[in-house]
């Protein structure tokens, strides 16, 4: 079958996700690995689902995606914000988090 | 539970209008100082106007039994519901935390202390209100928690923001070690629920099947509820938030804190913790009494050390709520109205003496007793009476003070049945010293603070006469009914003795009399 | 007389509205004072006339009451049981049970009464004059308006809280009045002492009415309806046989230990002569007269509860006669030494007290409470002597070596006033205090208590002693210092050679100093030499003078059972009284008025019952033809008793003429030393110090050689009195107000001690210890809180990775 195939390819996807959000500095390019990991989750979902016969998959990628848009949208509204505030995207600016 | 009055809505009233007024207060632009202040009075007002209704709706003969009950659908998912009633334990509380509410806002008038911003001050006011009404009425466990804990947060920013320079630290070790008697209280609520098959949290039905439990079980959940609530009285060795919090407290919230605050705890033991686990507290009652005539002691001893005069108040309270926890450890009668009396009066007395403190503060910036002389002659009003507040406090028959302090001596001479007699008549003995040490420390406190001439440093024609003046307009509407109380309290206890007693006749039922 | 409500078929015992509503006495001036705090400023006479008024009325609502009281009692035979008016309302309540304030009248509540309101008024009315201008003049008069609040309420409580009412008002307004002038620290200290000290007592008031309380509580409750606090009730059961040894013991000691503090008995009596820095008609009303009786008032109330308790007659000694004999002596030594007026007096307040201690502790109960009513009138005399001369010839000074000497002749009122009060108080013939404290002496003796019979004598001598210094100190000699007026006791140097013959001369030399010390002198009397106070002043003192001299009358057994009026009147008869007609409303708890009113004719009926066919008077032993019941020595049978059977000594005419011989010899003595010291001693003297005066007066008696007898006497008296009398003064200052003042320290210390170490370092350092690891743990993991999202990304799927590592080693 080809679950193996479509696994791989969520892990790749995985992988450049988890690479985009540690490495970038850009916070839009962060949200684009963001949505990457998502996907990457999504893939695996559908590829089980398909293998179960079961509709449950299908249904929880629906979730995600909604979530995800949503996320996105939240996402890119305080990058907004931020680029307003600082012009500037940097994430390395951002560190009134520190403890 | 047969209702014994059709206005089961006055209590709900009485406990959420202050948030009423709150969310009026919302929509107030905060630079309109006055009419925020005006609109919170009015609140306090009208909030005391239905705890008036109340007294003279309570029915009196029946005062040993709920009124005003009410019960609804709450959290259904844990058979939590909403279930308050009115007693005659509840009733004083209750109604002197709307008193000692609209009083301290009264005074706030023309204290709002800095760094400002009334608005929020009186907000906080009223949150605090509904929190201890509530606590004093709720009949759920969880609910009562709720309230329980409502009260700490509008205390915590009071004190952190509001308070004096250490007040930051101060706040902090006020809201952990409050936190920490909640969490191990709410472990104890817990355990109760699922020991008496987890069917509800209403405490007549606890107390009807609490004593089921077995014994050693019910002396474990007796400590967490005991740590819960000796924190908040406070207890000796669970006191050392309170000289902080008082020293650093703005005025009004030391006055809120000594007068109502500090008999959550209190009323948790004669409410909750006794007559539900009956039999941990037979066991747990000669620790409470040695606790509580150590606390006795040692608060006197305390006092005596004390450099600063709010701090020396403070720490008389700790030994003052040492008589309370006295009587309430005799599990008798004559200990438990003591108990009630004394924390009305203790809250009365310690509340005015708080007010005189601020007062003190407000026109010397200072209460260093050191540097503290001869306030009757610059202000006669103001320290006679810091001297009517001082005798009060150290029991003097005819005022309050007495009533809360005798009885609950007088119990420690004959304990509940089972409890062991000559431990409480050492205890007896101990607290009848406290008495001497109380006026002692007072006594000693006037006669510095008071007597004599004033110190050179506020001396007249040394640039603090605008600030040194005797009491002004606010303080006299403020100050007035308490005092009066005190006195009438003082001379005829029966009014407050009536009320209790049926009571506490049903709390002591478990214990024989 | 007015008829009372009670009026039924076989009423034997009358009453009236005066003794129905006694309680109104103790509320008159509690209105007073209210109002003289809230409108006495505003009224003409500053708030006085509201406190005299109030006097008057509560003195003429006491002589009403005494008036019936005496009516009651001479309505019915020798030997029954008067019963006291007794009515109560629900004061609070306890367990559904109510506990009363009310009143409880009977002989000794009202003697005390009459007491009360009768020098209350007078002194409120010299006090007019005395601290006419005094900046606090309205609170002065508002404190001792309440002081006789708190005191009458006392008087007539009817149950043991509502007497400690009372007892601690009057400690709070005898820590005011001490304190009148707190603008000088050693008055506002004076003032906490006294609080302080009687506090200290007060722990056994308080401790006592809880272990009688309880011990009694059941027994009352079942036999007679009324509560364990009730004072008639704590007296019936005390007698009843019920009280286990132990609690009744316990009890009374406490009590009394309570006693000791307010009535100034030894060892807690320090606190009494610091208090004469409160102005000179406090220390009349409230600190010889009145408040300082209260222990004693108490002894004498709950009696059969001290009757049993100390087991009084069943020894030769006992807890109070040992305490009271020792008092005597102590401070009746001490008060020999004093310099100041005023000392002098306190020292001999608490001696007198002694008086009435050790009497009541031999089973005099009925001399005891006559010398508080005798002793009432002739120390308020004495006081008030003491300060009509501050106020008018010694500049408000009460030292009598420098500013007092030969006023006898510019002050004829208070000096003749003073040398009555002086002769009542050292029990000379016919005068008051011969009537009550000679019969103290000899009851205790009659009792069995000889040793205490020997010593009450020698406080006679002692008394006799002392009170002749005072006055010769006072009124004769050569004027010094103020009195001569002068206002510095350096420029006293011209009169040094004048013998004591040389008053005239002083006279003179008083009226040429006036004119010259009036430039000098800083207060408005100095520009006036010594002279007679007014009118004010004076007429309270002839009024006291009068009782000082007629009040012993009242209960004189000297001229045979006829005089022996307050015995009749005011002695509780010792018969047994059925309660069967009591213990019917005892399921009315309450004891409301309702229920004291009914009550009243049915036990009155039964007490009837009870006299005829009462078991007890079986052998009316005949001692002056006194009937004996068992009450005191056997179980009663059949009823209660409410008073012990008492002894009395039968008057012997050579007893008395012995104590008065001894007097006489004091007073002599006395003077004769007097002599010697005060007037001679200049010529040797002068410039010499204080402590050289011991060594001084051994030169002066070996100067004046030639006065042999005096001069033997003056060793006895240097080498016994003066070694004893300073060195109890030196214990008193240095040993008992050491341990007063080291407990004081040492607390202070251990408080400081305690608080630094126990609460500021371990309590609340394993507080802040949790806090601190808590935030050091914190502090390490603080670097990991870059603020970077990247950083925390990579953190987020390193702990995931890691947590998927540990799934799958698990699940292999």
């Amino acid at each position: 079958m080809l679950l193996n195939q479509f696994l791989m390819l969520g892990a790749v996807l995985f992988c450049i996700g988890v690479y985009g959000v540690i490495v970038r500095k850009n916070a839009v390019l962060v949200l684009m690995s963001i949505e990457l990991i998502l996907n990457s989750v999504n893939i695996n979902l559908l590829a089980f689902s398909l293998r179960n016969g079961t509709p449950d998959g299908h249904t929880f990628a629906l979730y995600v995606i909604a979530v995800a848009a949503a996320e996105v949208g939240v996402g890119l509204a305080m990058v907004l914000l931020m680029y307003r505030n600082r012009r500037s995207v940097g994430l390395d600016d951002l560190s009134e988090m520190k403890g | 539970m047969e209702v014994l009055s059709d206005h089961n809505w006055v209590l709900t009233v009485g406990t959420f209008l202050p948030l009423v007024g709150v969310l009026i207060m919302l929509f107030i632009p905060k630079a309109d100082e006055a009419l925020s202040k005006a609109v919170a009075i009015g609140t306090a007002a009208a909030t005391l106007a239905v705890g008036v209704f109340t007294m003279v709706q309570f029915n009196y003969d029946k005062a040993g039994e709920m009124q005003f009950v009410a019960q609804a659908e709450w959290i259904s998912v844990i058979k939590s519901s909403y279930f308050i009633g009115l007693d005659g334990i509840s009733l004083p509380l209750y109604f002197l935390s709307m008193v000692i509410t609209l009083l301290v806002m009264i005074y706030s008038w023309n204290h709002v202390p800095s760094p400002g911003n009334a608005k929020a001050f009186y907000i906080l006011m009223l949150v605090l209100q509904t929190g201890m009404a509530g606590t004093f009425i709720a009949r759920d466990l969880v609910l009562f928690f709720v309230f329980f804990e409502l009260v700490l947060l509008p205390m915590y920013f009071m004190i952190g923001v509001w308070g004096g320079e250490n007040r930051q630290y101060a706040s902090l070790k006020f809201f952990l070690y409050t936190m920490f008697g909640s969490a191990l209280m709410l472990v104890a609520f817990l355990a109760l629920f699922f020991k008496t098959g987890a069917e509800s949290f209403a405490i007549p039905f606890l107390i009807e099947n609490g004593g089921a439990i077995a014994k050693n079980t019910q002396i474990w959940i007796f400590a967490g509820m005991f740590v819960g609530f000796a924190v908040k009285v406070p207890m000796f060795p669970f006191h050392t938030w309170l000289p902080d919090a008082h020293t650093q407290a703005p005025t009004q919230g030391s006055v809120i804190l000594a007068a109502i605050l500090l008999k959550l705890g209190t009323y948790g033991f004669v409410r909750i913790a006794i007559p539900i686990l009956p039999e941990a507290a037979k066991e747990w009652a000669p620790w409470i009494g040695l606790l509580a005539v150590i606390g006795i002691i040692y608060g006197a001893l305390g006092c005596l050390a004390q450099t600063d005069m709010k701090r020396l108040i403070a720490f008389s309270s700790v030994a003052h709520m040492g008589y309370v926890m006295l009587g309430i450890s005799t599990l008798t009668s004559f200990g438990m109205n003591a108990a009630m009396f004394g924390m009305v009066a203790h809250g009365l007395i310690t509340g005015m003496l708080f007010f005189v403190a601020g007062s003190v503060k407000e026109r010397y910036h200072t209460l260093e007793i050191k540097r503290l002389s001869g306030m009757l002659v610059q202000m006669p009003k103001l320290g006679w009476i810091l001297g009517f507040c001082a005798m009060a406090s150290l029991g003097l028959p005819g005022l309050a003070g007495f009533w809360g302090e005798f009885p609950a001596i007088l119990s420690a001479y004959q304990p509940a049945p089972g409890l062991n007699v000559t431990v409480f008549r050492v205890y007896m003995v101990v607290a009848a010293i406290g008495t001497v040490l109380a006026a002692g420390y007072l006594l000693w406190l006037y006669q510095r603070t008071a007597f004599g001439e004033p110190t050179e440093e506020f001396a007249a024609g040394h640039g603090h006469d605008e600030d040194i003046h005797d009491v002004n307009k606010f303080e006299w509407i403020a100050w007035t009914p308490l005092l009066i109380a005190i006195v009438v309290f003082g001379v005829y206890p029966q009014l407050m003795f009536q009320v209790l007693d049926p009571a506490v006749g049903v709390t002591l039922k478990a214990f024989g009399g | 007389m007015f008829s009372a409500s009670t009026e039924a078929a076989e009423v034997i015992l009358k009453s009236g509205w005066f003794l129905e509503n006694a309680f109104i006495i103790p509320i008159i001036p509690a209105v007073a004072f209210f109002l003289i705090i809230f409108f006495g400023k505003k009224m003409p006479m500053k708030g006085s006339e509201f406190g005299i008024v109030s006097m008057f009325a509560a003195l003429v609502m006491s002589i009403g009451a005494a008036y019936q009281w005496i009516q009651r009692v001479n309505g019915v035979s020798e030997e029954t049981y008067v019963k006291p008016i007794i009515r109560s309302w629900t004061w609070w309540q306890n367990d559904g049970v109510s506990l009363g304030i009310g009143q409880h009248i009977d002989g000794l509540s009202i003697t005390i009464l009459v007491v009360v309101a009768f020098i209350s008024s007078l002194v409120q009315i010299y006090s007019t004059e005395y601290l006419h201008g005094d900046r606090r003049y309205t609170h002065f008069f508002a404190s001792l308006t309440l002081f006789s609040a708190g005191m009458l309420n006392m008087v007539v409580a009817e149950n043991m809280i509502q007497l400690i009412l009372g007892w601690e008002l009057m400690g709070l307004c005898s820590f005011m009045l001490i304190g009148h002038w707190w603008e000088e620290g050693a008055n506002s200290r004076a003032a906490l002492k006294a609080f302080f000290t009687t506090r200290t007592g007060d722990i056994g008031l308080l401790v006592g009415t809880s272990v009688l309380f309880f011990a009694a509580n059941d027994w009352t409750q079942k036999t007679l309806g009324v509560s364990g606090f009730s004072i008639r009730g704590l007296s019936a059961w005390a007698l009843s046989g019920d009280p286990s040894s132990a609690a009744i013991t316990v009890g009374a000691v406490a009590l009394f230990i309570a006693c000791i503090g307010k009535s100034g008995q030894f060892p807690l009596h320090t606190w009494l002569p610091d208090a004469m820095a409160g102005p000179t008609p406090v220390s009349s009303l409230l600190h010889s007269s009145t408040m300082v009786v209260a222990g004693v008032f108490l002894v004498a109330r709950v009696y059969p509860v001290f009757y049993e308790g100390m087991n009084i007659y069943g020894n030769s000694v006992n807890f109070i006669v040992l305490i009271g004999g020792v008092t005597i002596v102590i401070a009746a030594a001490l008060a020999f030494v004093q310099n100041d007026i005023k000392k002098v007096l306190a020292y001999s307040t608490v001696s007198q007290l002694g008086y009435m201690m050790m009497g009541l502790g031999a089973g005099a109960w009925l001399p005891a409470v006559f010398h508080i009513f005798t002793h009432a009138f002739f120390k308020a005399c004495l006081f008030l002597g003491a300060g009509s001369i501050s106020h008018s010839a010694s500049h408000h000074s009460f030292d009598m070596k420098k500013d007092m000497g030969g006023l006898r002749k510019f002050m004829p009122i208070t000096f003749s006033t003073w040398i009555i009060s002086t002769l009542a108080l050292c029990g000379v013939f016919p005068f008051s205090g011969f009537f009550s404290k000679d019969e103290i002496i000899d009851n205790v003796g009659y009792a069995g208590y000889n040793f205490f019979m020997i010593v009450g004598l020698f406080g006679a001598f002692l008394t006799a002693a002392y009170m002749t210094r005072a006055t010769y100190l006072t009124f004769f000699g050569e004027p010094r210092g103020a009195a001569a007026g002068e206002h510095h006791d350096d420029e006293h140097d011209a009169h040094a050679s004048h013998d004591d013959h040389g008053h005239d001369a002083h006279g003179h030399d008083a009226h040429a100093h006036d004119s010259h010390a009036a430039h000098d002198s800083h207060d408005d009397h100095g520009s006036h030499g010594p002279r007679e106070s007014g009118l004010i002043i004076t007429v309270p003192l002839i009024l006291l003078a009068t009782l000082a001299l007629g009040s012993g009358f009242l209960n004189a057994p000297a001229f045979g059972e006829k005089w022996e009026n307050l015995k009749k009147w005011v002695e509780p008869r010792a018969e047994v009284v059925s309660v069967t007609g009591i213990a019917k409303p005892a399921g009315a708890h309450g004891e409301t008025r309702l229920a004291a009113g009914s009550e009243e004719p049915v036990d009155d009926g039964h007490s009837e019952a009870a006299d005829s066919g009462s078991h007890s008077k079986a052998e009316a032993g005949k001692d002056g033809g006194h009937h004996y019941s068992d009450c005191g020595s056997k179980t009663p049978v059949g009823g209660v008793c409410y008073a012990p059977q008492l002894k009395h000594a039968p008057f012997k005419w050579w007893k008395a003429g012995m104590s008065v011989g001894i007097v006489f010899l004091g007073m002599i003595l006395s003077w004769l030393l007097c002599v010697q010291l005060y007037t001679r001693k200049n010529k040797k003297l002068v410039g010499l110090t204080e402590r050289n005066k011991a060594l001084g007066a051994g030169y002066s008696f070996l100067a004046n050689k030639y006065y042999l007898d005096t001069l033997y006497e003056k060793i006895i008296v240097r080498s016994i009195a003066h070694p004893i009398s300073r060195g109890a003064y030196w214990f008193n200052q240095n040993v008992l107000d050491g341990i007063v003042n080291g407990a004081g320290t040492s607390t202070r210390k251990t408080a400081g001690w305690v608080y630094r170490n126990v609460d500021q370092k371990l309590v609340d350092g394993a507080v802040n210890g949790a806090g601190t690891s808590a935030e050091n743990a914190g502090g390490a993991l603080q670097p990991v809180q870059s603020g970077k999202v990247n950083q925390y990304g990579a953190l987020l799927f390193g702990a995931a990775a890691i947590g998927a590592l540990v799934l799958v080693i698990i699940n292999f």
